[in-house]
């Protein structure tokens, strides 16, 4: 047999998005296109499968994949990040055989199950043992598979109280518990996972990284696509990194994911305008460009490390009027990866409001520990000059904090499993 | 898990696929429980649940017999026109029923679809079956009614299986090829309970086929539930000889329609979870 267990050879994938109406601006024309709609409707949904070769409805049609290239030994995982429309999704339901490919070629060496949804076909009326059965076919498993797993499958997932009421019944948690439970017991040498973690509570996302991390250690090879950076940091070791349709790197976890947050900080970099959303204007006498982060020898960085010492640059213009401010408040308030906030660096809580800032200049915040586990957080950054508020933005850039031996273990601090903080601690005896 | 064969090749499929029978075969399970989520859901958290199954059957009869065969005055092959109306009835209840759910199956599991592979063509395939439920029901109440009037079967209802038989093929033909376009044409969706409704005066559910004139009696029985329809009459109630003619020629175009539809599916079924 041979140690390969994915082969993907040139893979691409075409779709035609938003079909094009045109509209009449007459009333006579209105009505003639209605008349004349049904055929043009027919040209249009015509359309839908099939492709011309020639270029007169380019604009139509988006490659969600090019030329996409790669092998997978068996056992490896796999890590699939990108941004929103990357093409994560569409190699993976090609990989899970959803969808077909437009051209290229895949060869799959071993039994393959996809997860990109838990509970596929879970029916409301149905009990929940009747539900294991239903949803366990469909992802592909035999009837007596089930019959020999069921017990486990309704032990692992905490609900055997009430396996035999209609799931319609169920808490949204016990119905998501139930159908993972399900899932968890598919016992495939491919395993193909999308973000299925995103639903769900912590305590759930943590038990789907636990059966994840075990499935792999049992020598399955498993495909997971997340944009839970921290996740993939704890569970690939190698990492594609897709972008429009084409792989820019299939390396090391590390060396992707450093790339990934380089291209998403080009994307930011541009300075804040009041286009951007989140960006609140207020009196704008001061009005925030940007923002940077330093590392402790104040170069720019895209990430932060862990328990470092750190600067925050906050970029401003002011009002060209004006010569210099004076009592100007700065806040910045960094937030975790669904938005609440964990603490607020402030000139007001340290009594060192601004004087005599200038246009065109730059305020330092230093932060001797950043005290916060890997993962990515956002933030906020406030700014008042006197009592008025003059700039406000929302969540108006990402940081990404990666791991940097902060407890000088050579431990590795596990944002999902230990928390966002980190406190410096000792243990004494007696 | 299902997949035995250790190696998957996916490639893009261009023009006609076959059918790939090892692969149906391995997904039976699937299939099993399909129909078996219908049959038992069709009706739940209902008061007559599967009561149901016979309610439309005896309205339509009582609402035909008043108007086509009290006032109407239709001819019934001398049989009284109650039972020469629901012996119809059954069978076109079932092709009805079957025909709906198949043509709209794609459409309704298409949130499964897009989540996971199997073979679709267990999809419009199962509402076929999963209705013989409901037309064993009917036809026990038919075999009931057929005491009460003083009809008995002959040795003739060996014969019964094919055109049951008959029945399923056409409803499982015509729903391939019309779930297949409902993905890409919605149309389908909105024409089909109408379409279904006028189809029934295409059939001799309200008259006796005898009623034809002789020369179209042919291109009549090109809607294979003319036979079937006829021939339910004709084993159970004995109207007539056993339409042979007719039996012959719907089979066929059901063979061409369930051929075709499958392999029309197949050929649409790439584009399925892109387009739905």
């Amino acid at each position: 047999m041979s140690d390969i267990a994915i082969k993907v050879e040139n893979l691409s994938k075409r779709y035609r998005i938003g079909l094009k109406e045109e509209t009449k601006d007459t009333f006579v024309g209105a009505m003639g296109s209605i008349l004349k709609s049904p055929l043009s409707n027919l040209k249009r949904l015509k359309k839908l499968t099939q492709f011309s070769n020639d270029n007169q409805d380019h604009d139509d049609i988006i490659w969600a994949l090019k030329d996409v290239s790669f092998e997978v030994k068996r056992g490896e995982v796999i890590g699939i990040i990108g941004a929103n429309g990357a093409g994560k999704s569409t190699l993976l339901k090609i990989l899970a055989q959803i969808t077909h490919p437009t051209s290229g070629r895949v060869e799959l060496n071993g039994r393959v199950a996809s997860l990109l949804e838990v509970g596929t076909g879970f029916h409301p009326e149905l009990t929940g043992r009747e539900n294991i059965y239903l949803n366990g076919t469909i992802l592909g498993m035999t009837k007596k598979e089930i019959d020999r797993k069921l017990d486990e499958i309704i032990d692992f997932s905490g609900v055997e109280k009430f396996i035999d009421t209609p799931v319609k019944r169920y808490s949204s948690g016990m119905r998501v518990r139930l159908a993972f439970s399900v899932a968890a017991h598919l016992d495939p040498e491919i395993l193909l996972i999308d973000e299925v973690l995103a639903v769900g509570d912590l305590e759930f996302q943590k038990k789907c990284l636990g059966k994840i991390n075990e499935v792999s250690k049992r020598g399955r090879t498993v495909i997971f696509v997340s944009h839970n950076l921290a996740a993939i940091k704890n569970l690939c070791p190698k990492v594609i990194f897709l972008d429009r349709g084409k792989i820019i790197k299939f390396s090391n976890v590390n060396v992707a994911i450093r790339d990934y947050l380089a291209l998403d900080k080009n994307e930011s970099d541009n300075n804040f305008n009041d286009t951007k959303k989140g960006h609140v204007a207020l009196n704008q006498i001061l009005t925030i460009k940007n923002i940077y982060y330093l590392n402790n020898k104040r170069e720019h960085v895209d990430y932060i490390v862990s328990g470092e010492k750190m600067y925050f640059d906050i970029l401003f213009n002011i009002d060209q009027k004006l010569k210099s401010l004076d009592d100007v408040l700065f806040e910045i308030r960094i937030k975790d990866g669904i938005k609440e906030k964990l603490f607020t660096l402030s000139t007001y809580l340290t009594n060192s409001n601004y004087n005599n800032l200038m246009n065109d200049s730059s305020v330092l915040c230093e932060v001797n520990n950043f005290s916060i586990a890997p993962g990515e957080y956002h933030i906020d950054i406030i700014c008042s000059v006197g009592k008025d508020y003059s700039d406000y933005l929302i969540d108006c850039k990402k940081i990404n904090v990666v791991d940097g031996n902060y407890h000088n273990s050579g431990k590795k601090y596990e944002n999902i499993l230990y928390g966002p903080l980190l406190i410096e601690h000792n243990w004494l005896k007696e | 898990m299902i997949q035995e064969n250790i190696k998957i090749i996916i490639q893009p499929s261009k023009g006609w696929q076959p059918i790939n029978w090892r692969e149906l075969w391995q997904y039976r399970d699937l299939f099993y429980f399909l129909v078996w989520r219908d049959i038992k859901t069709r009706y739940a958290q209902s008061v007559l649940g599967i009561g149901w199954a016979v309610i439309q059957p005896i309205f339509s009869m009582i609402v035909f017999t008043i108007v086509f065969g009290k006032l109407a005055r239709i001819n019934s092959d001398g049989v009284p026109y109650a039972i020469f109306s629901y012996t119809a009835l059954v069978p076109w209840t079932y092709f009805s029923g079957a025909l709906s759910g198949s043509s709209s199956s794609l459409l309704s599991a298409s949130g499964m679809m897009t989540k996971v592979y199997f073979p679709r063509l267990v999809i419009p395939i199962s509402p076929v079956m999963s209705k013989l439920v409901d037309f064993t029901i009917a036809f026990i109440i038919l075999l009931g009614m057929m005491a009460y009037f003083g009809f008995y079967p002959t040795m003739q209802i060996i014969y019964l299986p094919l055109l049951i038989l008959l029945m399923m093929l056409t409803a499982s033909g015509m729903g391939m090829w019309l779930t297949a376009m409902s993905i890409q044409y919605r149309d389908i969706k909105y024409a089909m309970g109408f379409f279904v409704q006028l189809m029934m005066y295409g059939a001799p559910v309200v008259y006796p086929a005898s009623n034809v004139p002789e020369q179209f009696r042919l291109l009549y029985g090109c809607f294979p539930m003319a036979g079937v329809i006829e021939g339910f009459r004709s084993i159970l109630l004995q109207t007539n000889p056993i339409p042979w003619d007719l039996i012959g020629v719907g089979s066929i175009v059901a063979m061409v329609l369930f051929i075709s539809g499958a392999f029309y599916f197949r050929r649409m079924e790439q584009y399925f979870s892109d387009v739905a």
